[in-house]
């Protein structure tokens, strides 16, 4: 009865709405709506980047949140959520910085720019980076939950002074920056907010399946230890 | 938690007069950093002019990293962090007196690339008020967080390719605001070079509070 | 479509990527689910 999958009720239901939510987002990004009057059809990728980048930021503070929490309550909830979170989250800065590049080519002629918010997207993929790495780092869970914690938060508090310092640097430049562009309104601004709302809606999919994974994942660890250690007891006679 | 700060501060100072590793070897690792730099960027084209305050400071990051490294790999063998632990003394305390040592080093190894920029790269510094504090606070700062960093990647075999890689995204405003504060102090308009120190201060102030507070924390850890 | 290369390059990027990682993801659940007990599976 009990399925062998991280599925559920809840997550075939979120992950239908996500579904038929997607293929609205890409038959009105694509197709419905029209090309902008200045960028074209390369305006386009606001339904795709903005909500990317957002979910990379939700992402972000649901793993520092998860952090604090967990050096708080010490509960295996809160850190679990967090490391499902820092790796959804490294999936969408990667898609940030790509999908920024991508559009950036065709509007602003190159692939990238020192702007804030692109120069910040770049740190805050190394920094999640060193997160997961220390994560994977061999030790006791208490440890490496404490590590990876401190990691987050020391993370999650850089990442607005660096986005201030170089914005600041950059406006004394009065270089052009990445910037949206604000005349959005009716169809092209439902069709944004759409995808922004099933964007996030993946997001919270996607955590909850990958949230039930990593705690399969340290189940299935301190399984694998316990085998192996009445393995090794069998093998010294010792039962 | 003063008194324990300046104990192992002392400590620290101490070990590093005695085996003066920072003066035989970092030091000169900062003087071979600067000289590189110079062979990579021409000297007769100017770029090295325009880039001095960069490369100083990326030259004091990579300095400091070394140091940060050998301060923790002294404290990871023979077993000092237990006896760290168990000294009974404030780890707060014990944070503050890692930084400031190590805040002191680097301050050292400032004052060294500053003449080695001054000698190789014909640099004339005006401002100097600007130039000190700027050297201090940024230092606190990049003392701080990479005392954080380094006594969790301490006793781990993959410490030093952990290091950096924690570390260095951690202070890239460190490095923005310093060598914009410099190039003020180098052009001689020390007032745009000051809001910069007041971000290096907001980052040395965040960091050092928290270390202060999660410096026991991660000591605990074996 | 002007830029047409762009535009797809780049929703398919993120489709794509996301839909290989969401089925490694599940295919991985998958796997472990059949190893751990359902007793153990006390998520929430």
């Amino acid at each position: 009865m009990v399925p062998e999958h991280t599925g559920s009720r809840a997550t075939r239901i979120v992950g239908l709405l996500t579904l038929i939510g997607l293929v609205s987002v890409l038959v009105l990004g694509l197709v419905v709506t029209a090309p902008d009057e200045i960028q074209g059809d390369a305006a386009r990728l606001i339904y795709v980047h903005v909500p990317v980048a957002i979910v990379m930021n939700v992402g972000f503070f649901v793993t520092a949140l998860g952090s604090a929490m967990w050096l708080w309550k010490k509960s295996r909830w809160w850190d679990t959520i967090a490391v499902a979170s820092a790796e959804i989250g490294v999936v969408f800065t990667a898609l940030a910085l790509a999908t920024g590049m991508v559009w950036g080519r065709p509007t602003w002629g190159v692939y990238w720019t020192w702007d804030a918010r692109l120069t910040s997207t770049a740190l805050l993929l190394l920094l999640y980076l060193g997160y997961l790495v220390v994560r994977r780092l061999p030790s006791d869970a208490e440890v490496r939950n404490r590590r990876s914690a401190f990691v987050a938060l020391l993370a999650f508090v850089d990442v607005p002074i660096v986005y201030y310092s170089v914005s600041w640097w950059r406006s004394l430049h009065q270089t052009a920056t990445l910037s949206i562009n604000t005349h959005i309104h009716g169809l092209m601004l439902f069709t944004l907010m759409l995808s922004m709302v099933v964007f996030l809606l993946a997001y919270a999919w996607m955590l909850t399946h990958r949230f039930r994974l990593a705690w399969l994942e340290e189940e299935t660890e301190s399984q694998g230890l316990e085998v192996a250690i009445s393995e090794r007891r069998a093998e010294a006679g010792v039962s | 938690m003063f008194h324990d700060a300046v104990v192992i501060a002392g400590k620290d100072l101490r070990l590093e007069w005695r085996s003066r590793v920072t003066t035989n070897q970092i030091a000169p690792f900062a003087l071979l950093v600067l000289i590189l730099f110079a062979f990579a960027l021409d000297p007769d084209r100017g770029i090295l002019t325009r880039a001095t305050a960069g490369l100083f400071w990326v030259a004091v990051l990579f300095s400091g990293l070394l140091a940060l490294q050998r301060t923790f790999a002294v404290e990871a063998a023979d077993g000092n962090r237990d006896g760290l632990r168990l000294s009974g003394l404030d780890p707060a305390g014990i944070f503050l007196g890692k930084a400031g040592a190590i805040a002191l080093e680097l301050l050292v190894l400032e004052v060294v690339l500053g003449a080695g920029v001054i000698v190789m790269y014909g640099s004339t510094f005006r401002s100097w008020l600007l130039l000190v504090v700027t050297c201090v606070v940024a230092t606190t700062g990049v003392a701080a967080a990479g005392s954080l960093y380094g006594v969790l990647a301490a006793g781990l075999r993959v410490r030093e390719t952990l290091l950096p890689l924690l570390l260095l995204p951690i202070l890239a405003p460190v490095l923005l605001g310093a060598t914009r504060s410099f190039e003020a102090a180098l052009a001689g308009v020390p007032s745009d070079g000051w809001p910069w120190v007041e971000l290096l201060a907001a980052f040395a102030a965040i960091y050092v509070t928290f270390g202060v507070l999660a410096f026991g924390s991660l000591l605990e850890e074996s | 479509m002007t830029d047409a290369g762009y535009v797809i390059a780049g929703y398919s990027i993120v489709f794509g990527s996301l839909t290989l990682y969401v089925v490694r993801m599940l295919l991985r659940g998958r796997s472990l689910s059949k190893q751990v007990p359902p007793e153990d599976r006390r998520w929430m």
